[in-house]
């Protein structure tokens, strides 16, 4: 593909205007119109997020597929996208999961509005994933709010009003800081760019770290109360059972699935990588919470008595992995942190789904309620059981290897925050298996026996996250291959900037990787050149 | 041919329109005892447009046989603004990148940043024209006067961003008031009009009295009631600690901040925007507060920049305290108009947040945020004139339940205005956050910048709310049943906070939807021009009589502008362009 081509605009641009063509089905034909159009769309986008995932080149750690056109030019804004190998799979995942989340759940309510907000959500999601400017980036961050607030309030359970609003809320107070926060670097770093205001992330990255120490460390901390909110770690999570709960099953998917992962995602691009000297200062205090929120997620799991609340505080957990890999700093587990977000992605959204199936035919989610469902429904346990595994980390499914490069990437600098951690594996085999054991097992009473099993429709669409689940976990190579180069490069920024850190090398053979002389933030340090090769 | 005419009298001018640096250079073209003025038409051309047209109006209606042609009056308001909008535009391009030149007598100030405002004036004027039309038919009320007092309103507010000192700030302030406190209490029948009317007035003559008797003040310090020689002697002079001239400043300060709604100074605003005639208040938030802002730009900038370390910690202040008691008394209201007024003032506090940067971008980003205010805000409460039905029967949150069904697009509309004033992104009122906070945090001023982001954060709960209301269904209502029986926020729980306590109505009357029939209430029931005195006071959020609501073609044609022009300038920059060229040179 030549790089006049700009796939990555046309990936933020094609929900858009798909909302807008759905927005625009007359109320007659809604019924019949809205719902292919946009699932045709989504589809659209899936194939060009297909063709992103093959055509990028694995040995690369650098952006590809970049465009950059001036916007607002006079505070240095410009849209300006890119993709490389941390944000590359989080694209795909969120490619994929609208289209399920689309068609998988029953549609009840307007279609044409559920349309359209999806596609208006999908788009913000991948702008932000995508966007290397940060103006840009909290922009798109901040419109995710919007569609996300309509999708849990137009289509939720009987207090959605009241999840949407703290939901919305919430997060939009954690963006005060981030805003403020983005806005302090850019003013910061101004002087340094000759006076001129930039928000381009790699300029910024360059710039940061001749910022002092005391201004790093505020700013990345007006960050990471910002995410922490989003992804959300433990003192900020309150609005999340709620939110998870009260939304519909496609809200959920989509909530959990791809929404969580801005906020582990942007902690990542926007805290690690442009202050990376306040990430290494802080990481403890990050990786408490993070093993604070593994702890006390899972002991609140136990103890949930609604499936769909069970699942929504498990999702605790999973992300307070995820932080914990990031802030490991070590090449395992940064690579494990990446692969835990594509991996609770699939792997939520395909619960979220299925309970939503459960839901659907029992109109209830009480466990006490449920029971016995193996008899009535064999193949619906079989799947649900399947991605209960996954996500319990069994060998040969994807969570296994999210899991174990995590803990390892931990217990290389971490040692006993791993210990801790490595009791949510054993937590998580209890409260999943406790409650797959409830609703699945035993004898069914006559409502629960009367459940029909999941159809055929539904089968067709939790299928594809089933397959990346079995794909990731028998063969990571290719997510691993694409993955790894952008995460040494990342490290090797930390290790450049902080040569205190305590940043290992990646063990195993050297993968040698290149970044684009435009993109290398650390050029001329040592450590980086050894491992990058120049780019002709 | 006009560009002519004043090529001829400009020479005549000449001695007094002074070039670079003009204003800050005393030099008074009175000198030499002179009673000759000369005067320089260029520089007043949209004002002299605005109050001959005011005449032009006046006359026409005394000619024609009463209401020979009903659509007339707001045509030719339309036309007069229109006007007034197209010789700004000449101004901008003829003032060019010049110096602030002081015309008539030192007077005026003809500089880019006055012609910004007298452009938006004159868009404002063209807004509330189309917006007054059919709101003014429909409640009887019609007549050639509402729209004379908006033109001379305009013509007021333009003098004060024209004027080059404190005396014509001051003639401008009083032009623009007394023709906004007719407007407030311009529907005769409605009791709560009259009352904002006479509180308007009562608390308005106040601030005007304190803010000459800082003019007085500020006069025995320095010498001058001139923006520039009050400067140029501030520059001279240093004056630590003087009492005097701090006092004036304050009151200076005071009498300013009253005219834009800043706390401590806002008291009377939930009561007068509530009162007033809907289409009136929109007009009275975009034009009063423009040039409220314009003329505190001018006096803390322009004169009195050198104090600088003296105002600025008032008006951080001033910033945060609108900020916080505007977006946290705005949720506890149960009266749309209300909380509309409580929001205006939290957005006054965004406008503050640029003034106290004291910087180009600062004031170009509070240059900004007026800008786009206007159209905001005019939108919105266009759309309250046509929900809140006939006599303003129904101005309580509840008039917007089931908005969505009724009337989609309307509910489109609003929602987008609503989020524009929340500040989410592509909208104008994220760029104009944008702007002031990011001005904020250039001067280092970040716990004013996380404050301003937080009180965004709280606003966006009640205009959530009202999205909210708007897309939920019919309330619960028995067949056959009073209007009236809504469940009211005051029996809430007493016990929850404020933020369940707003929910809580909702929340219980998200049942199930009752039979179509039940919610259809007699209609016209409250369609008198008495409309029951409780049903503002009283909170009922159940759903209105399903009545179609009619949008007129000029209400229609503004809340398109409206509603373009608000996504136009949040996804493009030619607007923030515009606002930094007019303050480039100031």
């Amino acid at each position: 593909m030549t790089a006049s081509f700009p796939i990555l605009t046309i990936l933020v641009f094609l929900p858009l205007g798909g909302a807008v063509v759905v927005a625009l089905v007359p109320a007659a034909s809604e019924a019949r119109l809205a719902k292919p159009i946009g699932l045709l769309a989504a589809v659209i986008e899936l194939g060009l997020a297909a063709y992103l995932v093959v055509d990028f080149q694995s040995g690369q750690a650098g952006y590809q597929f970049t465009s950059q056109h001036s916007w607002i030019g006079q505070f240095g804004i410009s849209w300006h996208v890119g993709v490389d190998g941390i944000s590359l799979f989080l694209v795909a995942m969120t490619a994929l999961l609208f289209p399920v989340a689309m068609v998988g759940p029953t549609l009840t309510g307007s279609a044409r509005a559920f349309m359209g907000w999806m596609l208006l959500l999908e788009a913000a999601c991948m702008g932000t994933f995508l966007s290397m400017d940060l103006f840009l980036f909290f922009v798109m961050f901040e419109i995710t709010l919007v569609p996300g607030y309509f999708i849990v309030s137009g289509w939720g359970g009987l207090r959605r009003n009241y999840a949407a609003m703290k939901f919305f809320i919430y997060t939009f107070a954690g963006s005060a800081f981030l805003f403020v926060a983005i806005l302090s670097l850019v003013f910061l770093t101004a002087p340094a760019n000759g006076g001129h205001q930039t928000f381009d992330l790699i300029t910024l990255t360059r710039l940061a770290s001749n910022l002092p120490h005391a201004d790093q460390v505020l700013i990345f901390l007006g960050f990471a109360v910002a995410f922490a909110v989003k992804i959300p770690l433990v003192p900020f999570h309150s609005w999340l059972p709620d939110a998870y709960t009260e939304a519909s099953t496609a809200g959920s998917m989509i909530l959990a699935g791809i929404l969580f992962k801005l906020g582990a995602y942007g902690l990542l691009r926007l805290g690690l990588f442009i202050l990376p000297r306040a990430a290494t200062d802080l990481a403890p205090l990050l990786l408490t919470l993070a093993a604070v929120g593994i702890t006390y997620g899972a002991l609140v799991t136990i103890m949930q008595k609604d499936l769909k609340r069970l699942v929504a505080y498990a999702s605790i957990v999973d992300v307070a992995f995820i932080v914990l890999g990031i802030f490991a700093f070590s090449s395992q587990g940064v690579t494990g942190g990446v692969l835990e977000m594509v991996n609770h992605g699939l792997t939520t959204g395909a619960i979220f789904f299925l309970v939503g199936v459960i839901w659907e035919r029992r109109g209830t989610l009480r466990i006490s309620e449920l029971g016995g469902l193996q008899k009535p429904a064999p193949v619906l346990a079989a799947i649900f059981l399947a991605v209960v595994m996954s996500a319990v980390g069994l060998p040969g499914l994807n969570g296994f290897v999210g899991e174990f490069l995590v803990l390892v990437g931990t217990f290389i600098t971490h040692r006993w925050w791993a210990v801790v951690a490595t009791t949510a594996v054993v937590s998580g085999a209890i409260y999943l298996l406790w409650a797959y054991q409830r609703v699945f097992h035993g004898t069914p009473n006559a409502t629960n026996a009367a459940v029909r099993d999941i159809s055929w429709r539904e089968i067709g669409a939790v299928t594809p996250l089933l397959l990346g689940i079995v794909f990731l976990g028998i063969y990571p190579k290719p997510f691993l291959d694409r993955v790894t180069p952008s995460v040494n490069h990342l490290l090797a920024h930390v290790q450049a900037v902080d040569p205190g850190a305590h940043v290992p090398a990646p063990s195993g053979p050297a993968i040698a990787y290149s970044v684009p002389a435009a993109q290398n933030v650390d050029a001329g340090n040592a450590r980086t050149t050894a491992a990058v090769k120049a780019q002709p | 041919m006009i560009a002519a005419l004043l090529a001829q009298t400009a020479p005549a001018s000449g001695g007094c329109t002074i070039s670079a640096g003009g204003a800050r250079v005393a030099s008074l073209c009175t000198a030499n005892n002179s009673l000759h003025i000369p005067v320089a038409y260029r520089s007043i051309l949209p004002i002299l447009v605005l109050s001959v047209g005011a005449l032009v109006l006046l006359l026409v209606s005394a000619v024609l046989p009463k209401r020979s042609w009903p659509g007339l009056y707001p045509l030719l308001t339309v036309a007069i603004g229109g006007a007034a909008a197209i010789t700004s535009a000449w101004e901008w391009s003829d003032v060019g990148t010049n110096h602030a030149q002081a015309t008539i007598g030192q007077q005026i100030l003809y500089d880019r940043f006055s012609v910004f405002f007298m452009l938006l004036i004159s868009i404002a004027t063209v807004l509330g024209a189309l917006i007054s039309d059919s709101y003014l038919r429909r409640e009887g009320l019609d007549g050639v006067e509402a729209y004379v007092l908006m033109l001379m309103a305009g013509t007021g507010a333009m003098l004060m961003t024209d004027a080059a000192g404190l005396i014509m700030l001051f003639l401008g302030l009083e032009i623009m008031s007394i023709a906004l406190y007719v407007l407030a209490a311009y529907h005769r029948r409605r009791v709560q009009s009259g009352e904002a009317g006479f509180k308007y007035f009562i608390l308005g003559s106040f601030s005007s009295a304190i803010f000459l008797y800082g003019v007085a003040l500020v006069y025995g310090a320095t010498g001058s009631t001139q923006f520039g020689e009050i400067a140029a002697y501030l520059a001279r002079n240093s004056l630590p600690n003087n009492g005097v001239l701090l006092g004036g400043m304050a009151l200076l300060i005071v009498g300013l901040g009253f005219k834009v709604a800043a706390v401590p100074f806002h008291f009377w605003t939930p009561d007068v925007y509530q009162g007033s005639p809907t289409p009136f208040t929109g007009y009275m938030a975009a034009v009063a507060k423009a040039a409220g802002f314009a003329g505190l730009l001018r006096v803390l900038n322009e004169a009195l920049t050198t104090q600088q370390a003296n105002w600025r910690p008032i008006i951080w202040l001033m910033a945060v305290l609108t900020l916080m008691v505007g977006s946290v008394l705005a949720i506890a209201q149960k009266d749309l108009k209300r909380m509309l007024a409580y929001s205006s003032i939290s957005q006054a506090g965004y406008v503050l947040v640029g003034v106290q940067a004291a910087s180009s971008a600062g004031t170009a980003g509070a240059l900004f945020y007026l800008f786009t205010y206007t159209f905001i805000i005019a939108g919105t409460f266009a759309v309250v004139a046509l929900i809140q039905g006939p006599g303003e029967a129904r101005t309580d949150l509840g008039a917007v339940r089931g908005l969505a069904r009724r009337r989609p697009g309307l509910a489109l509309v609003m929602v987008v205005l609503l989020l524009a004033q929340a500040g989410v992104p592509f909208t104008s009122g994220f760029l104009a956050k944008f702007y002031v906070i990011s001005a904020a945090v250039q001067k280092g001023q970040y716990v004013l910048a996380v404050i301003a982001m937080l009180a965004a954060a709280v606003a966006a709960f009640f205009y959530l709310r009202v999205a909210l209301l708007m897309y939920s269904g019919p309330a619960e209502a028995q067949a056959g049943a009073p209007q009236l029986i809504g469940v009211g926020v005051g029996v809430g729980p007493a016990g929850d906070g404020a933020l369940t306590a707003g929910l809580e109505p909702m929340r219980r009357l998200d049942g199930p939807a009752p039979a179509r029939a039940g919610a259809r209430a007699p209609g016209g029931a409250t369609a008198g021009a008495e409309a029951p005195a409780t049903a503002s006071t009283t909170a009922v959020l159940e759903a209105p009589p399903e009545e179609r609501i009619v949008i007129p073609f000029f209400v229609g044609l503004a809340l398109a502008v409206c509603v373009a022009f608000t996504i136009f300038a949040g996804v493009s920059s030619p607007v923030i362009t515009f606002a930094r060229q007019a303050t480039t040179l100031f």
